[in-house]
């Protein structure tokens, strides 16, 4: 990323912002003091192991859960986008792609043909959700994101259970996406070092966020190159952890020295 | 024979009985299908337990028993949403101490009364035809209610269903959804419990259904068929009450029973005859 590019993320109208956000459940902290800003333009990856708390983050995003603290700031009006990593539909249920689409659109049918192409998923509008694989029900899930154009994306774990060149693929998708519809994208992975390349910021999230950076690519890494071979796919990108503090096993905060 | 010329040789307690049961038939088709998607048949056995409460409720207080049941019910559906919160026990268990507690007040309640003034089996099994024309207006009264409120939050509550935060986000609340959909389920349980009775008012909602599944690749055509085989059971049901003189509401229930074995067999045979290709 240049430097002028860097100034225009800088710029760009702010779309979401979280504000000391902390969310308890049962007293327990799930997360605490989150600031978290999300730009036109801009994708925005948060990493954390399992536990962290990012299912939670991103449903304070969505505005499905109320923090205990803080405030989710949201500029009026805009079409928000949420990919899910699953639907798990009860098998009683009877729902073709094309009725799934429609539930939250409108658009016409040569319409959802264009979306689910956009996605790789074509020919699947008059399948049965319950045939699909996790794969596709995982691009079918974008397609209806995209359906509603959105300003905003946001993607709950969309590589989990990817192989890498499929990580590549999907990467090179969103990237595609942000640049089509100029939306914000809030991703979050478990995968604690391999990162989207075209990320603008990463946010290590443990509870509280622990450290934010920029990815480095694969290629300037030779160890990691040594892994990938000299295909190394150029949507992958490489995150360096810089901790100032480390966690028990419990989650607790306990410093250096 | 004309129409009018059967309907004018049938006796008209057997009028009454079918076009009762038909009502009912169609208002449990898409009530039986939200049912079963949710996996919520537990929950409408609470319910029909719960009537009992609301029965002995009616009786003692001399209120319409349609009333009181409804109450029960909708205070045993608000009861189960505050109790999940807490979340410490499976809905599952929750239910099965909400489902017995209440037939249990319920028995007490009626054991208190000296003489009982009215016939308890008739709740419990149903009597389709002692069904007068008062009862039948309080079912299409009552199914007219359900209808027009599930048109008005069928797109949404299918979309809870299905994700509940991707409904979220569209600005659908799931507990609110429930709590309605909960409602209406009571409503079906009080005005329709003549029919079939208490014990079996469950297997109206979910039997049809269930058959309906097999031919179903939509939502909405899933409810159509299941409207169509709950209104056959209805119809062959009252047939066979009448040449072979068994209880009406037991042999609605086992006239539904068969059509879903018949079309589980036709199923698998359909299979087996696309496998073999």
């Amino acid at each position: 990323m240049s430097v002028d590019d860097l100034n225009q993320v800088k710029t760009a109208e702010i779309l979401l912002e979280l504000s000391d956000i902390s969310v308890a459940h049962d007293q327990t902290p799930i997360i605490e003091h989150i600031d978290l800003t999300l730009h036109r333009g801009e994708i925005v990856t948060v990493i954390g192991p399992n536990g962290a708390g990012k299912s939670t983050l991103i449903k304070t995003a969505l505005g499905i859960i109320r923090p205990d603290q803080g405030r989710v700031k949201r500029l009026g009006s805009l079409s928000v986008g949420y990919v899910p990593q699953t639907v798990t539909l009860d098998s009683a249920l009877p729902l073709k792609v094309l009725r799934f689409l429609r539930l939250s659109s409108n658009a016409g049918r040569d319409e959802l043909i264009h979306a689910l192409s956009q996605v790789g998923a074509d020919g699947s509008l008059d399948a049965s959700m319950h045939i699909l694989s996790s794969g596709e029900l995982r691009r079918v899930l974008l397609a209806r994101a995209l359906l509603k154009k959105p300003d905003i994306l946001i993607l709950d774990e969309p590589t989990a259970g990817v192989d890498i060149t499929g990580q590549a693929a999907l990467y090179h998708l969103i990237q595609q996406i942000r640049d089509q519809y100029q939306c914000g994208v809030l991703l979050v992975s478990h995968d604690l070092h391999i990162v989207m390349a075209a990320t603008d910021r990463v946010f290590c999230l443990n509870r509280h966020l622990c450290c934010s950076g920029a990815p480095e690519q694969v290629r300037e890494h030779p160890e990691y190159l040594a892994i990938f071979g000299p295909q190394a796919p150029a949507e992958i990108g490489i995150y360096r952890h810089h901790h100032d503090h480390d966690h028990d096993l419990h989650g607790d905060v306990c410093d250096y020295g | 024979m004309t129409c009018t010329e059967m309907f004018a040789t049938m006796d008209e307690f057997l009028l009454r009985a079918l076009i009762g049961g038909i009502l009912v038939a169609l208002v449990s088709a898409p009530l039986g299908c939200l049912v079963v998607w949710q996996r919520m048949a537990y929950f409408g056995s609470t319910l029909s337990h719960a009537a009992l409460l609301g029965i002995a409720l009616g009786l003692l207080l001399e209120l319409d028993v349609r009333l009181t049941i409804l109450l029960v019910s909708v205070l045993i559906a608000l009861l189960l949403m505050v109790i999940q919160r807490f979340r410490t026990l499976s809905s599952d268990t929750i239910l099965g101490i909400l489902a017995h507690a209440s037939l249990a007040f319920g028995l007490l309640a009626l054991s208190m009364m000296p003489t009982l003034r009215v016939d308890l089996m008739a709740y419990l099994f149903g009597d389709i035809l002692t069904i007068n024309w008062q009862d039948i207006r309080w079912i299409a009264g009552g199914g007219i209610l359900i209808t027009v409120v599930l048109i008005k939050i069928w797109k949404p509550l299918l979309s809870t269903i299905i994700h509940a935060d991707l409904a979220g986000v569209d600005g659908y609340n799931r507990e609110r959804l429930q709590l309605v959909f909960l409602l209406l389920l009571s409503i079906a349980v009080a005005v329709s419990m003549q029919v079939v009775g208490l014990l079996l008012i469950v297997s109206l909602l979910i039997i049809p259904a269930a058959t309906a599944r097999m031919f179903s690749s939509s939502p909405e055509q899933m409810l159509g068929w299941a409207a169509a085989v709950g209104v056959l059971a209805v119809i062959s049901g009252l047939g066979m009450s009448m040449t072979l003189d068994t209880p009406a509401g037991p042999s609605i229930v086992a006239c539904g029973s068969v059509f879903f074995f018949l079309s589980l067999i036709g199923s698998s045979v359909g299979a087996f005859g696309t496998n073999s290709h």
